[in-house]
């Protein structure tokens, strides 16, 4: 006997847009059980995650600076991930934008203006941008897979990072230790909220969801990202230039993700650290696919992933869960989505032929 | 040099004053009405205290603390795992709303986001472990650990057949080329000829990185190799290689490596949480800085390996209790840098506080 994944003729819709709330709900019950079987209160441990930063309103401010540079990055990834085009680099892309406003930041050091804060911005985007394009060129004319490019210049840029951290960004007033000078007032976000830790990268998430929403459903682009990844053929029949979209998709996911660079580094980081990449660019992954490579989904995602890193840190201190607890929650909610994406698709039938499983 | 260290501290306060006053943020939330009957003390460490290394060392401190004040007196909470940057600001936030009345960073990482949260929480006292600013509610404590370097420095210098020793850094920061010197340093006076290769992981604990760059190193003729990384994975390969040995960093790792292991430094926090929890309990906690060393016994070495000849010993002893009583210290002219440039001249020494604001720079012999 064997096992047949057989595609389903029509695919229920309903159920595309369920599967991720089925994850969240899978994860929390399977959560549950799994650290109650270690000695938590697996209950407790669940509503600490999930539903503590929710329903405490300190945490709601945390929710926002958490989730803003996440749906950014994860909104860039979708327009690529749309045109089937796999770009895994966004940390290092978000790292060359927090770099490239870096450098404005301390070109303009001694300068006061409006304009340096909206320079920085351009200067991120650009940066991920130019991150981006190597292997969008690559892919684009050479054929080269643009996962493996898009991942190995991450480490790249953590190398330059460092490089330029420690060697000539360094400040002169910190002791010898690797960070830039810190930002001055016209060089950081502004607080929107009074009162709060809430800074400009917040609506700008916003933002950036709702323009990605009327590009990808309103304009000619958006019909031509989406043809080009679910029916190439017919996309060259209609004319569109595959590798012009390739290229864009991925360069408008770098200059996402350098913009989110750029907010990181000009809002809670204040100054450029080592510590600067802190995984946001691979979340945004989850982020992506559990908003269903939809603007508005990914911002519910973002959210729901901000939830679970928030929660995590309150877990931790309240039932001393351990820090990986909020590993295994969000690799758990990628497993239940990624299995229940399957099954949306395709149905599971078991069959007497082997020889028709394929070499089992 | 008790002068030079007050001109130290002074100059780390007034690092203070560039940073601007940002406004105060009421709606952050105010701490939870402290019970008074017990002080909540929370740890926040960069690893898990199981890496036995340095966060192990601050958890021991942690359980000294407790043991010393009562747990019927003190109530502590320990975060793991602790990312440096924006999200340990999130950290130390809830700590300081769940009421805790000290808070202790262990990492230098941690100073901005410590430094904003102390300035929305006047009540709640915050203590930056290796770090350089202060607060009114924000002290800093650190150790020599450069004086235990110099110790081992002696014995690897004594002990060598090669000639050539390892330095396993993290980062290169100050902490870390002055524990390179210091070691450098002592092992050239037992060997003049004595060769430091240094070599720096981009990491605190990243066990599969310390042991390459240690069969790395191996191969490359080193026959002793201390680390400064918190685990013990290039004890290890030390033990499985056969080589003369290595140290343990942060705590005696003799576990993970009976033959290799050839002392350790020790840091023992207790006596310096002891004092601060109790100044909370006393409500005299005033802001300041802590540096001590070997005198103090922040810092110790651990027992030597039965390996170690008796005259090695007696050297590397010699050396503890010169630092102890004053009359050695690990940075004793003359010094002269790779480059040629004298550092100290003879019957000068380098003040220890102004070697850490300096640029990096090693001793001759050292290849970094």
């Amino acid at each position: 006997m064997a096992l047949l994944l057989e595609k389903r003729p029509n695919p229920s819709r309903a159920m595309v847009y369920l599967t991720p709330v089925v994850a969240v709900v899978l994860t929390m019950v399977v959560g549950a059980v799994i650290f109650s079987f270690m000695g938590f209160n697996g209950i407790v441990a669940v509503n600490e995650i999930f539903f503590t930063p929710l329903l405490n309103p300190l945490k709601w401010q945390d929710l926002a600076v958490k989730s803003a540079p996440l749906i950014i990055i994860a909104v860039g990834l979708s327009i690529g991930y749309r045109a089937n085009v796999w770009n895994i680099g966004a940390e290092g892309q978000y790292i060359v934008g927090g770099l490239s406003a870096t450098a404005v930041a301390l070109a303009t050091a001694d300068m006061t203006g409006w304009w340096i804060l909206p320079l920085m911005g351009l200067a991120g985007m650009a940066g991920g941008m130019a991150w981006a394009f190597v292997p969008a060129i690559l892919r684009v004319r050479l054929n080269v897979n643009e996962i493996l490019t898009s991942l190995m210049l991450a480490y790249v840029a953590v190398e330059l990072l460092n490089y330029l951290v420690f060697g000539p960004w360094k400040s002169p007033t910190s002791f010898g230790q690797p960070q830039t000078i810190a930002f001055s007032a016209d060089q950081s976000l502004p607080y929107i909220i009074p009162g709060t830790i809430v800074q400009l990268g917040a609506p700008i998430a916003l933002l950036v969801a709702l323009i990605a929403w009327l590009l990808m459903s309103r304009s000619i682009f958006g019909f031509e990202v989406r043809t080009v990844g679910s029916a190439p053929q017919a996309a060259r029949h209609a004319g569109f230039s595959t590798g012009r979209t390739i290229l864009f998709a991925l360069l408008i996911g770098g200059g996402l993700a350098g913009l989110a660079g750029m907010l990181e580094v000009a809002g809670p980081f204040g100054r450029m650290v080592p510590q600067f990449p802190t995984g946001y660019g691979f979340t945004a992954i989850i982020v992506a696919f559990l908003g269903r490579l939809h603007p508005i989904g990914i911002v519910f995602a973002g959210l729901v992933l901000a939830i679970t890193f928030v929660g995590g840190e309150v877990a931790q201190t309240t039932i001393q869960l351990p820090n990986a607890a909020v590993g295994i929650f969000q690799a758990m909610m990628l497993f239940f989505l990624l299995a229940g994406d399957v099954l949306t698709r395709y149905r599971i039938r078991f069959t007497r032929t082997s020889s028709s499983a394929g070499g089992t | 040099m008790t002068q030079k260290k007050s001109n130290l501290s002074h100059t780390r306060r007034n690092i203070l004053k560039i940073g601007g006053a940002a406004a105060a943020l009421p709606l952050l939330g105010g701490r939870a009405f402290a019970q008074m009957s017990k002080v909540k003390a929370a740890f926040v460490l960069i690893g898990t205290p199981d890496d036995n290394g340095w966060n192990f060392g601050h958890d021991l401190g942690r359980l000294d603390m407790l043991a010393a004040l009562g747990e019927e007196n003190v109530e502590t909470t320990v975060v793991t795992n602790v990312a440096e940057g924006p999200d340990s600001e999130r950290v130390f936030r809830e700590l300081a709303q769940q009421g805790n009345d000290i808070i202790f960073g262990t990492s230098f990482g941690y100073g901005d986001a410590m430094l904003k949260v102390a300035k929305q929480f006047p009540d709640v006292k915050f203590e930056w472990a290796t770090g350089f600013k202060t607060a009114s509610n924000l002290s800093i404590y650190n150790a020599k650990f450069h004086e235990g370097r110099a110790v081992l420095g002696t014995i690897a210098g004594a002990m060598s057949e090669t000639g050539v020793g390892a330095y396993l850094g993290s980062f290169p920061i100050p902490e870390v080329f002055m524990g390179v010197n210091a070691f450098h340093l002592a092992a050239q006076k037992q060997n003049p000829d004595f060769v430091t290769k240094v070599v720096y992981i981009g990491s605190w604990f990243d066990p599969a990185k310390e042991a390459d760059a240690a069969r790395a190193l191996i191969d490359q003729g080193v026959d002793v190799i201390t680390q400064h990384t918190d685990g013990p994975a290039a004890l290890q390969v030390a033990e499985e290689r056969g080589i003369i040995g290595g140290f343990g960093q942060g705590a005696d790792m003799s576990a993970f490596a009976p033959k290799a292991h050839l002392t350790a430094i020790i840091d023992i926090w207790g006596p310096y949480y002891i004092k601060a929890v109790k100044s909370i309990m006393d409500g005299n906690w005033k802001e300041g800085s802590s540096w001590e060393g070997l005198a103090a016994g922040e810092v110790v070495i651990g027992p030597y390996n039965p390996k170690i000849p008796a005259e090695v010993v007696a050297a590397a002893e010699a050396v503890r209790l010169g630092i102890i009583d004053e009359s050695i210290h690990p940075y004793d002219g003359l010094i002269v840098d790779t480059e040629g440039v004298v550092r100290a001249e003879v019957g000068d020494v380098i003040d220890d506080g102004e070697f850490w604001a300096a640029e990096a720079w090693y001793a001759k012999g050292i290849e970094a």
